[in-house]
């Protein structure tokens, strides 16, 4: 569903990506993890094309995404932090999007918005909100559009954990519908129930890419917190 | 385009900058035409409104709002939007919202009491500039990612066009002033967007023969209907050039 090929992106002297080729494909659930700054938001944003790669090339359904923007209509993303125009109300921003989207969708799937309990404070100024809410605003949003790759940059830091909760559920429900989601996290232990793949970057370069059920066989344990950690501990001979 | 560029105008609309713009304007286009006995007076004071005011006003104001739109940009980007749509989007809306502010402040007045040529091209004139110096902040804000930057860089682009040229210009003409520049002068003036506009209304003033040769000079030039024709090019390519450069920095933008 998505490949990228050789894909390097330098910010100045750091190099951010330095040669990722990557496949994800339909239905799976994939984790992207890594040290901080090891280059995953900077990947899930040359996915989205926010950011531009020097070199290297990213097809969605096999098609090559420079240039182009109709593809984005299959995302659903949810930003790590999430920006919205601060005198917009909660109800504008969602009215914008809709409104933007229409034509990919005539019937979008508020499922979250009520299950976060957004509905009441729809009147809310963006730049009042906490952290918290923000990130149920983008969530929302994000699965609003029945999109059929979800791209989620740590959904669930600062949610509490109800709304973490929730949140999960809705996460497993799209991946038995068959969706392709990819998750940026740092608490693995939420990941267990998730995902089918592990993507592992160090230092902006493509570590390993892993079935979650091969990695725990190789490491011989069941959670996947130990067996990353059993990873990290030892010497590197990828 | 249209939904963005809705979106754009409401909230440059609930900004309220814009209509206290319109009333500033409207406040001192009265004041000039009503203290002066003659219109044609009142004319002469609003000619440096239109020349210097309009320009600082929408080229600072242009700036600062598109910096304050990074969240509106950037989520707008991870969306299904042309990135062309966005970045004409917000041109659009300003150009639009700050020239109906002139029309509305500058342009009424000048066609209640002065409404001839000269007031014709006053609110032309006016209004270009309006254009112009919001596709220059375009550029300004465009290429530097600092906010801080960018509001200096238009300042002392607004700078620059209104006084430093001239400054330069008046410069190489007593350095220069053994040769016959006039034809060259012709030129300079295609460089600066404030002084095709002056001159175009000046011109339509006629108080060109107070210039001298090189007014004669412009006056024919610029006075025939191919120099008028030719400044609305020229003016035409000051909206389009800072424009089409600005866009081609925003489609590679990493945000």
């Amino acid at each position: 569903m998505i490949n990228t090929k050789n894909i390097t992106k330098k910010f100045g002297k750091l190099t951010a990506l330095d040669n990722v080729s990557v496949t994800f494909s339909k239905g799976e659930c994939i984790a992207l993890l890594g040290p901080n700054g090891c280059g995953k938001t900077t990947l899930i944003k040359t996915l989205l094309g926010m950011v531009v790669p020097n070199s290297g090339s990213i097809y969605f359904n096999n098609e090559l995404i420079a240039g182009k923007w109709q593809y984005r209509s299959h995302i659903g993303y949810m930003p790590q932090i999430g920006r919205y125009p601060e005198n917009m109300t909660i109800a504008n921003v969602i009215d914008m999007m809709k409104d933007i989207r229409k034509g990919s969708d005539k019937n979008p799937d508020e499922e979250l918005i009520d299950a976060f309990g957004l509905k009441k404070m729809m009147n809310k100024k963006m730049s009042t909100l906490s952290g918290g809410t923000t990130q149920k605003v983008s969530a929302a949003l994000a699965f609003m559009f029945h999109p059929d790759v979800l791209i989620l940059d740590e959904p669930t830091a600062g949610l509490d954990p109800l709304s973490s909760e929730k949140l999960k559920q809705k996460i497993i429900k799209e991946k038995q519908n068959g969706k392709l989601i990819l998750i940026t996290s740092h608490i693995l232990s939420e990941l267990d129930d998730l995902i089918t793949e592990v993507f592992y970057m160090q230092e902006g370069k493509l570590l390993f890419h892993k079935k979650l059920s091969t990695l725990k066989e190789e490491t011989g344990e069941i959670k996947l917190a130990k067996a990353i950690g059993k990873i990290m501990k030892e010497p590197v001979d990828y | 385009m249209k939904k963005i560029l809705k979106y754009v105008i409401v909230d440059i609309v609930q900004n309220k900058i814009v209509l206290i713009y319109t009333l500033l304007l409207l406040l001192i286009s009265f004041t000039v035409f009503n203290v002066e006995d003659n219109a044609a007076k009142g004319m002469l004071s609003l000619l440096n409104i239109v020349l210097i005011i309009v320009p600082l006003i929408c080229i600072i104001f242009s700036t600062i709002y598109i910096y304050n739109s990074s969240e509106f940009i950037e989520l707008l980007v991870s969306q299904p939007v042309k990135r062309r749509t966005i970045w004409l989007s917000i041109f659009s809306g300003l150009a639009s919202s700050l020239s109906i502010a002139f029309f509305i402040g500058a342009g009424i007045p000048i066609l209640l009491y002065h409404a001839d040529a000269t007031g014709f091209m006053m609110i032309a004139m006016g209004l270009f500039l309006t254009i112009v110096f919001v596709s220059i902040a375009m550029l300004a804000a465009g290429i530097t990612r600092d906010k801080a930057k960018g509001i200096g860089l238009s300042i002392l682009l607004w700078l620059y066009f209104s006084l430093i040229f001239d400054a330069l210009v008046l410069f190489l003409l007593f350095q220069f002033q053994d040769y016959p520049l006039e034809n060259a002068m012709v030129v300079f003036s295609f460089l600066n967007p404030i002084d095709l506009s002056r001159i175009q209304i000046l011109l339509q003033m006629d108080i060109s023969a107070l210039m001298g040769y090189t007014g004669a000079v412009f006056r024919e030039f610029f006075g025939s209907n191919t120099g008028i024709l030719l400044s609305f090019v020229g003016l035409f390519i000051w909206i389009v050039f800072p424009i089409m450069i600005s866009m081609r920095k925003f489609k590679r933008k990493d945000l």
